[in-house]
């Protein structure tokens, strides 16, 4: 038996609400605890997803009458664009997952900890800082096609070092995964999470550092040469594939994890089929080619036969091999409703429509690269964006409900979750679905003004808008029920929840 | 006051430095691969013209009047495997509980490293190129820095795994493992970038 003395002077109840609130920032700031750590990415995450979506909605505002809405002006146009994406990829769907593996990782390998606490730690400020450092250098004009020369480098900074946060954040995770495992919990024993995680981490492991050395370039040039990358204006056309497909595939891999994990405890059962669920998440991994290679891969249905199959085996490997993998866990996923006994939880639904959604962008990605369908250079690849990221939110939602009272102690409100859950769904469809329309309309991409189709173009963009509006709505609605959880609700051990 | 049981004792991690060490250096390869991908990129895009005698095509990617030392380079080239081959050593004497050889070896493989960047220094110095004077002397410099910071890195890693060692860590076999992997990788990944960047320019 050990004796605690705790000092009076380390007790928060013994200072006034003002050195108890700075005592507390403190110890979140200093904190390698790995629930801390995981929930400040996700509470991060959850706040750019605010601010992509607003964006998102002045995008649709403006776009709805391209010839007399102006809401950003001259150059602000393309660093907003940037800023849109880059909020969305690496300010909402990377950090999303790597936040929800730290948190939950650890606890279902029986691990006191996640490896190397303190790198996960300086992964997230790291992130965080890279992502701060974007938002201002665009806010000063330094954004891609930015004027402010030394903002340029700065948003190039930025963008490494939120890469790097990442980095180290998977890295934790997947040391965890595979050194930290409880004794007797084999790799092909541990939670289908776990092995979401573990693949995610790896493939991120295997992208990012392509794009790091892209930027290293892009940077080394634009500091001190600007000869090669066509200076400021020509940075998204070299960092661009980083933030759309099919680098996002990989960022999704845990959102179908979460479904996974999830299907067999709302189905009460047993999967039947655990280890081909395995290897569906593995497959899904294949996306770090397309992501290494910097490329999907374009099937052009012309030349000779030769080039015909040689570009039809691309474009499958490339497209279809990730819609593979994604499509064996879904339908397992289903299977054991069939098998078992389920019942409706919030979290089952939030997973599985978020992975419904993130097929939807999938396919809209097989389709964008279909040459004869020419919807190279439309809003339409923005469309996958929104469906990929928007339903990796929602499974992260999911996930977040699911893992509640592991992480705060309590259960969400499970008919109120519901509710929520179809709200985020119609704001992904809308959000999406119009741009994939305008797209076949030939809506250019990464231009609010100055473009003009025939088709009612106020209609699809004030769905598009609309759509993020629910977005920002399930966001907010998720956040106050957590915190009324919180606050009001009764407490749930944590072994009822694992 | 509060009473309470002691804490159940810390799980043993397995291996756990040498399994990050080893993804880290997976990661960091891809970042070399991904920066060789984009040097062949650029230098099969790079204009040709034909020869004066009109026998051959030249690729006007390395701008005329540039020399690479290759004396330097094939020194680095040689000196990279000798490093590794130290911090194996190195890790072979911790499994003997060999402590002196152990430190003499992380010890040379700091000494190693700093040579390594020495030979570097050296060949920017005899090239003498200015790092806006083109596209070549750019992508050059951002490629070889990108290495010169890896190495850079290994020689951190050597340092803190000496004072470690002399420090009387002797059970310290994970993190000098770790150590000889991130030496091997090193390696490895200059050969390739030896390879594209000075041998086949």
């Amino acid at each position: 038996m050990t004796i605690i003395d705790t000092h009076v002077g380390a007790s928060t109840h013994a200072l006034g609400a003002g050195s108890a609130f700075v005592v507390s920032v403190g110890h979140w700031i200093t904190s390698s605890d790995h629930k801390k750590i995981g929930r400040l990415f996700i509470g991060t995450s959850l706040l750019s997803t605010v601010l992509a979506a607003v964006l998102g909605l002045l995008f649709g505002l403006e776009r709805m009458s391209p010839a007399h809405m102006q809401i950003f002006h001259g150059d602000a146009t393309p660093q907003m664009f940037a800023l849109y994406q880059f909020a969305l990829v690496l300010g909402v769907l990377a950090p999303l997952f790597v936040g929800i593996a730290i948190a939950v990782v650890p606890t279902q390998l029986g691990a006191r900890a996640v490896a190397f606490p303190r790198v996960a730690q300086f992964g997230f400020w790291a992130w965080l800082f890279g992502a701060l450092m974007v938002v201002i250098s665009i806010i000063g004009n330094g954004g891609p096609g930015g004027g402010a020369t030394d903002l340029v480098d700065l948003y190039l900074l930025g963008v490494a070092l939120a890469a790097v946060g990442l980095l180290a954040g998977s890295l934790c995770v997947a040391t965890s995964v595979l050194t930290a495992r409880a004794p007797g919990m084999t790799l092909d024993r541990i939670p289908v999470f776990s092995w979401s995680a573990l693949v995610g981490s790896i493939a991120t492991l295997l992208s990012l550092p392509v794009m790091i050395g892209t930027v290293i370039y892009v940077y080394v040039d634009h500091t001190y040469a600007k000869l090669i990358f066509g200076g400021n204006k020509g940075i998204d056309s070299f960092l661009g594939w980083s933030l759309s497909q099919p680098m996002t595939f990989v960022f999704v891999i845990m959102a179908l994890g979460v479904l996974a994990e999830v299907a067999p405890i709302t189905a009460r059962t047993e999967q039947p089929l655990r280890p081909i669920v395995l290897a569906g998440l593995a497959i899904i991994s294949t996306a770090v080619l397309g992501a290494v290679t910097q490329s999907a891969h374009i099937l052009d249905w012309a030349g000779t036969n030769s080039d015909k199959v040689k570009s039809t085996l691309l474009h499958s490997l490339f497209n279809g091999l990730p819609l593979l993998g994604m499509l064996i866990v879904v339908l397992l996923s289903l299977l054991c409703l069939k098998v078992g006994t389920p019942r409706i939880t919030a979290s089952f639904a939030l997973s599985l429509l978020g992975a419904l959604m993130i097929i939807v962008g999938v396919l809209g990605n097989g389709l964008y690269n279909l040459k004869p369908a020419s919807l190279d250079g439309t809003v339409f690849s923005e469309g996958t964006v929104l469906y990929l990221v928007y339903g990796g939110l929602l499974s992260a939602l999911g996930a977040l409900s699911h893992w509640a009272p592991l992480l705060w102690g309590r259960a969400i409100d499970n008919t109120k979750l519901l509710g929520l859950a179809l709200i985020g769904l119609l704001g992904t469809i809308l959000a999406s679905f119009p741009l994939y329309i305008a797209g076949f309309a030939d809506q250019p991409a990464n231009i609010v003004m100055g473009f003009d189709y025939g088709g009612p173009i106020a209609l699809w963009n004030i769905l598009t808008g609309l759509g993020h509006a629910l977005i920002v709505l399930t966001v907010v609605g998720f956040v106050a029920l957590l915190i009324d959880a919180v606050r009001n609700g009764a407490s749930v051990s944590q072994e009822a929840s694992a | 006051m509060t009473i309470a049981l002691p804490a159940a004792p810390a799980q043993a991690p397995r291996r756990q430095i040498l399994v990050a060490t080893a993804m880290a250096s997976a990661s960091a390869f891809m970042l070399i691969i991904g920066m060789v991908g984009m040097w062949l990129k650029f230098r099969a895009g790079a204009p040709t013209r034909t020869s004066l005698d009109g026998l051959k095509i030249i690729k006007d990617w390395m701008p005329a009047g540039i020399t690479i030392p290759e004396v330097a380079a094939n020194v680095m080239l040689i000196t990279f495997p000798v490093g590794a081959l130290m911090a194996q050593w190195a890790a072979y004497s911790a499994k003997r509980d060999d402590a002196p050889h152990r430190s003499l070896g992380l010890a040379i493989c700091f000494v190693i490293g700093l040579a390594i960047v020495n030979a570097q220094v050296a060949v920017y110095s005899q090239m003498d190129i200015g790092l806006a004077d083109g596209q070549f002397q750019t992508m050059f410099y951002a490629i070889t820095g990108t290495m010169l910071l890896l190495v850079v890195g290994a020689m951190v890693f050597s340092l803190v795994a000496f004072f470690r060692s002399v420090g009387g860590r002797d059970n310290d076999t994970d993190v000098i493992n770790a150590h000889a992997f991130y030496w091997y990788f090193l390696t490895t990944a200059f050969s390739v970038v030896w390879f594209v960047v000075y041998v086949q320019k």
